[in-house]
Parts: C-alpha cells; sequence; structure tokens
C-alpha cells in the first residue's frame, strides 16, 4: 500500500499552488528531523525563490554545552550511556568516541531504560540529552530507578523545553520569521498550546507538521494561507499524531520528576526556564550534584564560527566562511555541524551543489 | 578527507571498520603506504586467473536470524570470490577463541560453516585456531582466505562504464544489517527481520553469460551508496538511482525511519550490485530465474545528467547520495 502522505498528485497539486507565492517569507524550522526531511525530500527545489526555509535551533545535540562531554571524561569506573548522535561531538580535546579508543566504557544505548538495565550491573550515567520528545523516557527511569531502589543509577541531566527558545527567538529584533513549521514529535508530548503565544503576542503563524513531505508541504500551505488573509493563528496539520492537550501520561511523568529551570543553549546563550533540573525527591540520581559537575561554560565560539547566526536563522550556514571548507562534519567546529541533524550537517549533506 | 582538529593522538575508532571513508583512508595511509598493493580490494587476480581473497569476521551476536558467524564467514569468501568473476573453490579457516566459549556453540558454528560450504560446492581445506584469554575476543572471531579460478573470457571492467548503463540489484536491502541489530540490542521488532546472508557464485556465474557486466560488488559494510561512490571515483560517471525502484521490505523500512538510518548505507550478505550494458532484459530475466534473485530490480542508470551519485525521490526531487566517513549512528529523537 503507498504511503498517501509521499503520493505525487498531492505533493504536485501543492507544489503547483505554493509556485504562484510572490511575497517574499522566510519559514523556520525548530526539529533536526524536519531539518532532514526537508533535505531529505529535497523540499527546497520544489518551492519558489520567494519561500525560503530556515533551521532554528531544533538539534539537542547541537546546543548541548560543550561542557556535558568534558565533564564525564575524567570519571573512572563508570559506564557513560549515550543516544548515537551525541558521540562524535566535540568536547575541549576529544570526543565519546575517542575516549572510547582509551578506555572509558562508553555504551550507545536506543532506549533510556538499557542504560537503567546498566546501573543493575555497574554505575551508570545517561547523558541526559533532548527535547520534550526524548524527556518523559528519561523522567521514566527516574520513577523506576526510586521504585526499585537502583543506587548506581544517575542522569547527567541537559534538557531543554523548545516554546521558551520560540519566545526568545521572536523576541529578538534583528531576526524576521514569518512562520514556524513547528515541531512534529515534541508537540506529541506538549500539544499545541503551548504555541499559542507565537500568534497572540507576536503576530506570527505555525503550523505543527509531521514529516512526511505531503506533511511539510500543507504546514507551509497553511503558513502562506495565514499570512494572505493576515489571520494568524497555530493550526495542527499532524492530527493523527498531536491532540491539543498533548500526552497527559507523558507530561505526568515530567512534571513528576522535573522542576523548570534557566537552560543554556550552545550557540544561543541562557534562556530563561527553557531548562529542567531534577526535583529534590530524586536527586539521589542527579549526576551534577552526585559527581560535582557544573555545566556552565562561556558562549564561546571557535574563531569565525557564525554558528549563533545559524541557530538564529540570521544566515543560511553556506554563508558562513568556514562552511564546507574548515568545518565539515569529519572536523566540525561549531555546533551546527557536530550532529547529523544540525543546521550545517544537513545543508552540507544535500543541499551543496 | 580532512582529519578532525580535535584529535590530539590519533588512535582507532570504530568508525575506522565501518567499511566507509575512515576505512578506506585507513588502508590507504597505513597499510598501502608500507605494503604498496596492487588494489585497495579485499580479493585480487594473481597468475593464471587465479583468484584469492581474505576477511575476517567479528560480527556480534554470533548467532542472528537468517544466519551466524560461521555461515557469514563462508559466504562473505565466496562472494567475495564471485564479485571478481572467478569461481570459488577452496576456504581455509582460521578461529580465535576466547576462553570459556561453550564447546556446544563451536560446533554449531562447526556445522553451519559444513553446510554453506556443501551447498556452495566450496571445500575447507586447511585452518589453524588459537585460544585467547577470557575477555580478549568477544567470544569468535573467524579470519578465511579463500581460492577461485576465472573461466573462460571473462573480464569485468569498469573502465568500460558509459552513460546509459544500467544498475542492478538482485533482492531487498538493509536486511543484515537490521536483523543483526535488531538482536543485537534486543529492539524486539516484529516481524523479526531475517539476514540475507547467502553464497552468490552460482548467481553470479549465471549472470555472466547472460549480459555484457561491467561491475560487480557485494555491497557489505558502506551499503550500495559507498559501493555506487566508489564506482563514481574511478569512473568519474554520474549515477542516479530512483528510490521508487529500491526493493526494500516494509519492516526495514519502518525500522529505518524510525531511527534515523539510511537503508542504503546498510550492509547487505546476499546482495550483488551490478553495472552492465543496455538492454539489460535477458540479465533481468536470467537472474530473476534463479532463487536468490526473484526480486531483482534496475535501481538507476549511469548518466551525464549529474556530476556524483544522486538519488531521485519519490516526489521528483533529486538529493546526493556522499560517501560518508562511519557507521551511521542511531539519533536521539
Amino acid at each position: 500500500m503507498k504511503n498517501r502522505f509521499r503520493d505525487n498528485k498531492l505533493i504536485q497539486k501543492l507544489v503547483d499552488d505554493l509556485g504562484d507565492w510572490k511575497k517574499p517569507i522566510k519559514i523556520m524550522e525548530v526539529c533536526g528531523s524536519h531539518t532532514m526531511a526537508i533535505g531529505h525530500w529535497g523540499i527546497r527545489k520544489l518551492l519558489p525563490d520567494t519561500i525560503q526555509l530556515i533551521s532554528g535551533p531544533g538539534c539537542p545535540v547541537c546546543v548541548t554545552p560543550q561542557s556535558i562531554i568534558d565533564a564525564v571524561l575524567p570519571l573512572k569506573d563508570v559506564v557513560i550511556a549515550t543516544f548515537g548522535d551525541l558521540l562524535k561531538v566535540p568536547g575541549k580535546e576529544k570526543t565519546l568516541e575517542m575516549a572510547r579508543a582509551e578506555g572509558l566504557d562508553v555504551r550507545i544505548v536506543y532506549s533510556p531504560l538499557e542504560a537503567l538495565n546498566m546501573a543493575k550491573e555497574k554505575e551508570t550515567i545517561l547523558m541526559g540529552i533532548g527535547f520534550e520528545t526524548t524527556i518523559p523516557g528519561i523522567g521514566y527511569t527516574l520513577l523506576e530507578a526510586k521504585k526499585k531502589n537502583i543506587k548506581d543509577y544517575s542522569i547527567l541531566p541537559s534538557l531543554k523545553v523548545i516554546p521558551p527558545a520560540l519566545d526568545a527567538l521572536l523576541s529578538d529584533k534583528e531576526i524576521s520569521i514569518d512562520g514556524f513549521i513547528l515541531p512534529g514529535h515534541v508537540s506529541a508530548i506538549i500539544g499545541s498550546e503551548p504555541y499559542e503565544f507565537i500568534s497572540e503576542k507576536y503576530n506570527t503563524g505555525g503550523a505543527i507538521c509531521g514529516f512526511e513531505p505531503l506533511d511539510i508541504l500543507m504546514g507551509i500551505k497553511m503558513l502562506c494561507d495565514q499570512i494572505e488573509k493576515d489571520q494568524v493563528e497555530i493550526k495542527n496539520e499532524y492530527t493523527r499524531v498531536v491532540k491539543k492537550k498533548g500526552n497527559s501520561q507523558a507530561l505526568s511523568v515530567i512534571n513528576q520528576v522535573f522542576d523548570v529551570a534557566n537552560g543554556f543553549w550552545r550557540g544561543v546563550g541562557e534562556i530563561p526556564n527553557s531548562g529542567l533540573s531534577i526535583k529534590k525527591e530524586y536527586r539521589e540520581f542527579d549526576a551534577l550534584i552526585k559527581y560535582n559537575i557544573d555545566l556552565s561554560e562561556e558562549n564561546n565560539f571557535p574563531s569565525g564560527c557564525q554558528c549563533g547566526e545559524v541557530l538564529k536563522g540570521k544566515i543560511i550556514p553556506s554563508d558562513c566562511a568556514l562552511f564546507g571548507k574548515v568545518c565539515t562534519p569529519d572536523s566540525p567546529r561549531g555546533a551546527c555541524m557536530v550532529s547529523s541533524e544540525g543546521s550545517c550537517a544537513a545543508y552540507y549533506r544535500y543541499e551543496r551543489e | 578527507m580532512q582529519r578532525t582538529i580535535v584529535m590530539k593522538e590519533n588512535r582507532i575508532t570504530l568508525g575506522h571498520g565501518s567499511g566507509a571513508g575512515l576505512t578506506r583512508e585507513l588502508i590507504r595511509d597505513v597499510f598501502h603506504k608500507n605494503f604498496q598493493l596492487p588494489s585497495l580490494d579485499d580479493a585480487v587476480e594473481i597468475e593464471n586467473r587465479t583468484v584469492v581473497t581474505t576477511d575476517a569476521y567479528v560480527v556480534q551476536p554470533l548467532f542472528f536470524p537468517g544466519g551466524d558467524i560461521g555461515k557469514l564467514a563462508i559466504t562473505g569468501t565466496i562472494n567475495d570470490l564471485s564479485m571478481k568473476g572467478a569461481v570459488p573453490r577452496y576456504i581455509l579457516i582460521t578461529f580465535i577463541i576466547e576462553e570459556g566459549f561453550p564447546v556446544s556453540d563451536l560446533k554449531n558454528v562447526a556445522q553451519s560453516i559444513k553446510k554453506t560450504a556443501q551447498t556452495a560446492k566450496v571445500r575447507i581445506i586447511a585452518g589453524d585456531t588459537k585460544v585467547v584469554q577470557k575477555g580478549k575476543a568477544d567470544g569468535l572471531y573467524i579470519t578465511t582466505t579463500g581460492v577461485g579460478f576465472i573461466k573462460g573470457d571473462i573480464s569485468i571492467d569498469p573502465k568500460k562504464i558509459v552513460s546509459g548503463d544500467k544498475v542492478i540489484i538482485n533482492g531487498s536491502i538493509g536486511d543484515h544489517s537490521i536483523a543483526v541489530l535488531n538482536k543485537r540490542q534486543n529492539l524486539q521488532l516484529h516481524p523479526m527481520p531475517k539476514s540475507d546472508c547467502a553464497p552468490l557464485n552460482d548467481l553470479v556465474q549465471n549472470m555472466l553469460k547472460a549480459g555484457e557486466i561491467k561491475f560487480m560488488r557485494d555491497p557489505t559494510r558502506g551499503g550500495v551508496a559507498t559501493i555506487l561512490n566508489e564506482v563514481y571515483e574511478e569512473t568519474k560517471k554520474g549515477i542516479i538511482i530512483e528510490e521508487d525502484r529500491f526493493p526494500i521490505q516494509k519492516n526495514i523500512t519502518s525500522v529505518c525511519e524510525l531511527l534515523g538510518l539510511d537503508p542504503l548505507y546498510l550492509a547487505n550478505e546476499g546482495k550483488v550490485l551490478v553495472i552492465a550494458k543496455s538492454p539489460v532484459k535477458k540479465l533481468i530475466n536470467k537472474m530473476k530465474e534463479h532463487p536468490l534473485a526473484k526480486k531483482t530490480s534496475i535501481i538507476g542508470e549511469i548518466t551525464d545528467e549529474v556530476k556524483g551519485v544522486y538519488v531521485r525521490t519519490s516526489i521528483g526531487g533529486l538529493r546526493p547520495l556522499p560517501l560518508i566517513s562511519s557507521d551511521p549512528l542511531p539519533r536521539i529523537c
């Protein structure tokens, strides 16, 4: 059975409709998987030049402080459990992959529960990075660890939430965004209500989209229609997965184990209320306390790196002087190139001629 | 390929064994530099149309749906010889066994080797065994040396590749990688993926009689994408493959999309990628007669339209299919 979200006839119809769009607009997506889907399907080449798609801070690996890598490198007799795409992120001197080659017990997990299982055999720290999509799973391990009294487990939290980051972007006068493609899986957790401020406070529209080409093109059409009618709102294109109130079970897990905190976004800086800290009752599983770790860092960029501008959508990756020459996926200089879903990495892979 | 600027000391990483860019860099910079290898392949024709090959098998887990390390060792060796147009005849095999390894498992591996070799009409003629201390060998490692002979006038020469030649594969991609991943990580996928691990010698000999074949390779580690990039590097002829045309099982597509893996970079152990002179109808029909090639498909074409390897997406876009430096990693979200 053919996937109707890849139906050529429907896609061509949307592409033809959008082909008539005359007013130059910038639409930002804030999800690494959208960045990749747009590249994978060649969506930019299907759109007229008047519709510019830019990437915002949607990749959790890219916006995680470098200090999280440096913090675990000196630890002895622990398992460092990590999601795959953090493996090649450089700390000051080396990546977790290199540290593994030198003897650090680094193990890739597909689910946070694997890390909890590892803790039954050996002291384990889970690199706790991610947005709302991943946060409930990580939070759930804390509930389980407490219930089952698994003492040798902790998480090193660098968790971020999306809506405050969007607020920070929109309040920056130098940035002009005409509409957002909102993250499909984050929204599956939080629903559509947390985005209402985008239209109410900033008079900008948003479309929660899935990841198929038809989803993304439909979302762009929704935003164009709103701009044309001058009637902005938050629309849900991804109704087959996202409900208005989100996923109450997942939200309940988050509320049980985490408090809101300030978050440090690499490339952007500190954003109030954009992070999560572990609640007092679960502090025994907080690696920041257990190992006396401080993740704060200066918002420094390697010389010439313009990740900050890229993450805010002020420039496109190919505008950066280092892009493709000094900074490549094999030798990343900045945050946007380090993860396979980072804006610069996606651009390097899909959009270079 | 630029070294990462962060490395102060060069150490081997798992990426160097991925079969992709870093592996090639390693072979070029360390081995070829010292040995002056006649080619960077793992199989080579020596005198009297004799082809020899060598390989190492370190798969984990040792037993997986569709095969095991023993079967893989035989099929892998047979396939390397077959890709050079040789009829495989002899295999020499070594076992590096970890202290404490169950004898029953070793017997199962030996039986699997026997069965696979018999089916493929290849003889195991010599071998070696070593036992190492507990913790030094992940259960079992196997290495092989294979010997085969090219019959007749066969000459497979990628330099003859021209615009209009077709790119063909004998069946679905990604099965082996996902089957092994599923077992290793206990992902509990349903239906359970099975490795496509199989000896291709019989199929290949049939193919060589049915069409003008300019290139053949089994897309193992690094996948179809890596092989096509190697062809481009050698010939500088553009390649476009059609997303709608590569055979792939639905459960493999679903897992790849979930984990953010591109099946074009995943290993296959029972597939042959062919570039042949058009028209290829006779070749395709011949291939489809064989049980290992029922789903043979033309997946693309050599073309002057592009410089490099590209995929035409099912919605009409064109996206590059570059060489990547190491194994794809599953993403967070």
